[in-house]
């Protein structure tokens, strides 16, 4: 999941990998950096995503070593569509670009799906857990909402899921990207929001 | 094309990759009842724990092919690097194979360097091979080193996905496994604890899933050094047989006897040839 503010984004994901029905990993890190501002969020295929984020990371770094800048939100998003959609046969993977640059001044999120199709939105989710969370996210949402609030935002929607879908769970990790960096932050699974737990 | 024989698939102008050019024959084969031989698997419960000091590998010694024990004390933890070692879970040939190439392919690039070699090269190897064979080659890995990061443990999935984590369990005894590493680890753990936990955990892998068994190898890896501890825990070893079965000369009787010399040693030695 991410959202954008004024700013920067935030941006969140579980922590759960799982083959069938094992966990593979419980404390899975899916916020993966592709360049110092820009950052992307992986479902679907893990060896897919992995591939993918290390090939766009490897473009990244080409095109600040031969730009002489850091590549903007929206170029790392269509170097992400370009691979997802030529290769959509071949690849099970639902990304979500988000992060900060000069140009926009602020923040910007792209969620890419898995056809490769890419969107310009306000905030993403993406992944299994995200269908038990559009009504929430729908309604909680508006427009100009704080740093604070945001993070509020993407970890109730986050642990919302968790608690709805098998394929997510552990824990939630989090980073806020601005200007001035990236902060991460974790929120361990015995300290979830919690809601109507029956 | 009259007759296929075996110059029809001569090395050389075989392209890169694999060949699937027998995939029509084994399907009619198959279907007319043919048994399709299986690739040997190795069955396995492989751990990997990093502790204050170090990493510590773990792994069976069971290699199956089907429901047989094709190998009772098979090796599974490889040689990558002198600073690094990898255990192999899935099929054997292909666990084999991936860490001898990718450990000569790390010596070589070592050379060009002239520098030790990083834990997170060899996973990269590893991972951009498995996954450009889209997990067709089924080699399931724990790597565990020590470089300048400090040691380090990872997971690579046959498709190419890993993940760095702090335990790890792979291979058909790995639920047993982590279930002992879930309950027992802690972090900074001491080199003798780490070494119980591993053994304790293969263990669990050993008594509980039908494809692990015999005996425990741990590997120890340090920034000093490896201890290689081939063979650490044999729990399995055969008892000795405890009656005397034998039967005495004499309990069949003999009713006939007749004796046919069949080499006759004329001069010399009966087996020198011209």
């Amino acid at each position: 999941m991410a959202v954008q503010f004024d700013g920067g984004v935030i941006i969140g994901a579980d922590s759960r990998t799982t083959t069938g029905s094992y966990i593979a990993n419980r404390v899975t890190d899916k916020l993966t950096m592709v360049h110092d501002r820009v950052y992307c969020c992986r479902s679907g295929s893990a060896a897919d995503t992995q591939a993918v984020a290390d090939i766009v990371h490897y473009y990244c770094q080409m095109f600040d070593v031969q730009n002489g800048e850091a590549p903007p939100v929206k170029v790392v998003a269509s170097m992400f569509q370009e691979i997802c959609y030529q290769n959509k046969d071949g690849l099970m993977a639902g990304i979500i670009v988000a992060g900060w640059d000069k140009k926009v001044g602020g923040g910007s999120v792209y969620n890419i799906s898995l056809g490769g199709s890419m969107n310009k939105q306000p905030f993403a989710i993406g992944g299994s857990g995200s269908t038990y969370i559009y009504g929430y996210c729908d309604a909680s949402y508006h427009e100009n909402m704080t740093v604070t609030e945001c993070i509020e935002f993407t970890k109730n929607a986050i642990a919302l899921a968790m608690s709805r879908d098998g394929s997510s769970g552990g824990c939630i990790r989090l980073a806020v990207i601005t200007e001035q960096g990236v902060q991460r932050i974790f929120v361990p699974g015995n300290e979830l929001p919690t809601f109507f737990e029956g | 094309m009259a007759t296929t024989s075996i110059d029809s698939f001569p090395a050389t102008a075989r392209p890169g990759g694999f060949s699937f050019e027998l995939h029509t024959r084994n399907q009619v084969l198959s279907s007319r009842g043919a048994a399709v031989p299986r690739a040997t698997k190795t069955g396995t419960t492989i751990v990997g724990v990093v502790y204050k000091h170090g990493v510590v590998l773990g792994a069976d010694t069971r290699a199956t092919e089907g429901p047989i024990v094709a190998d009772k004390n098979c090796e599974k933890i490889h040689y990558i690097a002198p600073n690094m070692y990898c255990c192999g879970a899935g099929t054997a040939a292909d666990t084999e194979f991936t860490t001898n190439l990718i450990s000569s392919q790390l010596e070589l690039h070592r050379l060009a360097t002239g520098r030790q070699a990083r834990v997170v090269t060899a996973m990269t190897l590893l991972k951009q091979m498995l996954f450009k064979y889209q997990g067709q080659v089924g080699a399931a890995l724990i790597l565990g080193g020590c470089d300048v990061e400090g040691p380090q443990l990872f997971s690579i999935h046959p498709h190419g996905s890993t993940d760095k984590l702090p335990y790890v369990t792979m291979g058909s005894g790995s639920l047993a496994a982590m279930s002992i590493m879930e309950a027992k680890w802690t972090p900074d753990m001491e080199r003798q604890d780490a070494i119980d936990l591993v053994d304790n955990a293969i263990r669990a892998g050993i008594f509980n899933d039908l494809g692990s068994g015999s005996n425990v190898d741990v590997t120890v890896i340090t920034p000093e050094g490896v201890d290689v501890l081939r063979n650490y825990a044999t729990p399995n070893e055969r008892g000795v047989r405890e009656g005397v079965y034998d039967y005495a000369r004499g309990t069949t009787k003999v009713l006939t006897e007749s004796i046919r010399s069949l080499v006759e040693v004329v001069d010399g030695d009966a087996m020198e040839v011209e």
